[in-house]
């Protein structure tokens, strides 16, 4: 059964040095995700949110305990091997959309396929293909600093989704949108779960997204205080 | 290829900063291959009038013959071999004769070297044809420096003396029947050049010479007991090295320039690192390894070389022809550089001179480039994304 899962935790630990002390940023954490989830790491600051995302993105290593993404356990992965697991199965989805400034919205959402070796007509379908997704197709050749917060995000999207992996992780995707663009950016992600199967992990304490969640893992103090499976809400209370 | 392909637009995404670095990198690009090209066109050009005024395409030294060394002259003197003498017979070769001297112009006391040579002799460019005077008159050739520092003008009179063979004084007037204007020095600078007959009997040496000049083009090179062949690379060593000298002290502007360049790419490099730093966060977690992230930034920072060498080549080609085809006016006072330049220099622009620039100035970019993004390769993309270096 080890593999049945996408994502799996045992007895993950991570703690950071912090002078003559150590932090304890994750405290013997165990889960287990599937595939075409659409799950929330919700809790207060400092909580370990982004710590489980960046091990789960094979962009941080555990301290002890294990973490299996995609039948390969992180903690054993090299550098170059993490990098191939993120470059073939994750995307990734920043609170401040980290597009590269000098591309356009076309060449950031190209980019994750330019490391993939497709050809130059296959990366041009897919990148149109997710621009059509989010809604952007007619703005390929904005640069990013032409763009609201909203459309950067939804550019941030179609970039983690052009791969089309099996996973996105995304942290604090609406931290800087405001509630309109933010459940135009839920909705877009909620409809490529569903449409693609891919599976969705969120860190989170906004509320809109948490509306939004199928599952959600609430963490404290670095360990799972409640995991819970939700019936999602539309804005408004509208039941799905 | 992927990495070429951003580098090279993420370097034109940066624009102004770019194109400042490029246009003082293109700058440092120009000047080196401008002023080496002087020094090369200097070197040419005096090595082109030494060979045709003075040196031809080798000579024959009497074994004592050096020119350096003014006590062993008076015995620098032999009977020209029959070997040497058919190529003097067949117009391959010209027989000089050198015997110390003193001209005493207004009195005063001018050492001088005293040079036979057939007037008739057409294998170097010295117009010894203005030797060829009745034997009523000894006409003397000088050069322009020597009529200038010696006061002599066409037409003068001045007595000239010697020792002949013997080691006996002797003394004549001589008339100076021709001032040659000649950028060589070493055939005008402390020089009269009288007809070779002439100053053989004058100096007890019938027959005899100093040093035969082989023509340009003259292959055969015949053996001739007591003489030794100096080819031109020996017998243009000290222009060589002259240029050498004064290319290398041009060295200073080079480093001054690619120092400022650098400096500037450096800058930028160092600046890149610590701005984008969340770049390079996303990079990784796109999949880049840290090895392709240095490679990317390291080659964004070269480029700015190869930038620079398009940038160099669009405005430096014109202006570099232009100059070429243009020369440079030269000062009167680039006379005391003690060789031959002319009044006029024109640079020679080599591809060896600019394949060597340009790869001299790509492997440094490189290396500057690359030595700030050694930082890399400690970062940790967790870090790189917060925008923190480790």
């Amino acid at each position: 059964m080890e593999n049945s899962y996408l994502i799996e935790t045992r007895d993950l630990v991570k703690t950071y040095p912090m002078g003559e002390h150590t932090i304890v940023a994750l405290d013997k954490v165990n889960l287990k995700f599937e595939k075409a989830e659409f799950t929330g790491l919700v809790g207060p600051s400092g909580s370990g949110k982004t710590t489980l995302l960046n091990i789960i993105g094979s962009l941080d290593s555990p301290t002890s305990g294990s973490a299996v993404v995609m039948g390969r356990k992180v903690e054993g992965l090299s550098h170059k091997q993490a990098s191939a697991l993120r470059n073939h199965h994750i995307g990734f989805i920043f609170q401040t959309f980290n597009l590269l400034p000098v591309y356009t919205v076309f060449e950031n959402v190209e980019f994750p396929l330019l490391l993939l070796d497709y050809s130059a007509a296959e990366r041009r379908k897919m990148t149109m293909v997710a621009l059509d997704w989010v809604g952007l197709a007619d703005r390929t050749r904005s640069k990013p600093a032409q763009l609201s917060g909203g459309q950067s995000q939804r550019v941030a999207i179609a970039r983690a989704v052009v791969k089309k992996p099996a996973l996105i992780l995304a942290d604090e995707p609406t931290a800087n949108l405001d509630a309109e663009n933010s459940h135009h950016i839920l909705q877009t992600m909620e409809r490529l779960n569903r449409d693609l199967g891919t599976t969705f992990v969120f860190a989170t304490h906004d509320e809109k997204v948490i509306d939004y969640l199928r599952r959600k893992i609430t963490l404290f103090d670095g360990a799972v205080a409640k995991d819970e499976r939700m019936e999602p809400q539309r804005p408004g209370g509208e039941k799905r | 290829m992927i990495i070429p392909k951003l580098a090279l637009r993420n370097l034109l995404g940066a624009g102004l900063r770019t194109w400042l670095n490029v246009v003082v990198l293109s700058f440092a690009f120009v000047v080196i291959i401008w002023t080496q090209g002087l020094y090369e066109g200097m070197n040419a050009q005096a090595e082109r009038a030494s060979v045709d005024a003075a040196l031809g395409g080798g000579q024959y030294w009497q074994e004592k013959y050096d020119p350096l060394d003014v006590f062993s002259l008076e015995d620098a003197h032999a009977i020209v071999p029959d070997s040497l003498g058919a190529m003097i017979a067949a117009n391959r070769a010209t027989a000089i004769l050198v015997v110390q001297g003193t001209l005493y112009p207004k009195g005063r006391i001018h050492p001088v070297m005293i040079k036979g040579i057939d007037p008739d002799q057409q294998l170097l460019s010295l117009p010894s044809h203005f030797l060829k005077t009745g034997e009523d008159r000894f006409p003397a050739l000088i050069g322009s420096r020597m009529a200038k520092s010696t006061g002599l003008k066409v037409g003068d009179t001045v007595t000239m003396r010697w020792r002949d063979a013997h080691g006996t004084f002797d003394a004549r007037d001589v008339e100076i029947v021709q001032v040659m204007k000649t950028i060589v020095p070493s055939i005008d600078q402390g020089q009269v050049w009288i007809p070779l007959d002439r100053l053989r009997i004058l100096a007890g040496m019938e027959e005899e010479a100093g040093l035969v000049v082989v023509a340009q083009g003259a292959l055969e090179r015949p053996e001739a007991p007591g003489w030794v062949f100096r080819d031109l690379d020996f017998l243009l060593s000290d222009i060589k090295q002259l240029v050498r000298m004064k290319s290398a002290g041009a060295a200073i502007l080079y480093f001054v320039l690619i120092l400022l360049a650098m400096l500037a790419i450096f800058d930028t490099q160092v600046l890149s690192i610590f701005r984008r730093k969340k770049e390079m966060g996303t990079l990784m977690a796109f999949g880049f390894t840290r090895g392709r992230v240095i490679r990317l930034f390291t080659l964004e920072g070269a480029l700015h070389g190869v930038l620079a060498a398009v940038v160099a080549a669009l405005y430096g080609i014109p202006f570099l022809t232009w100059f070429a085809r243009r020369g440079w006016a030269l000062p009167e006072a680039m006379d005391s550089y003690g060789f031959a330049i002319g009044e006029k220099l024109f640079p020679v622009y080599s591809a060896g001179l600019v394949v060597a620039t340009t790869l001299l100035v790509l492997v440094i970019t490189t290396i500057v480039s690359f030595l700030p993004t050694r930082k890399i390769a400690k970062l940790k993309p967790t870090d790189a994304l917060r925008g923190r270096m480790s």
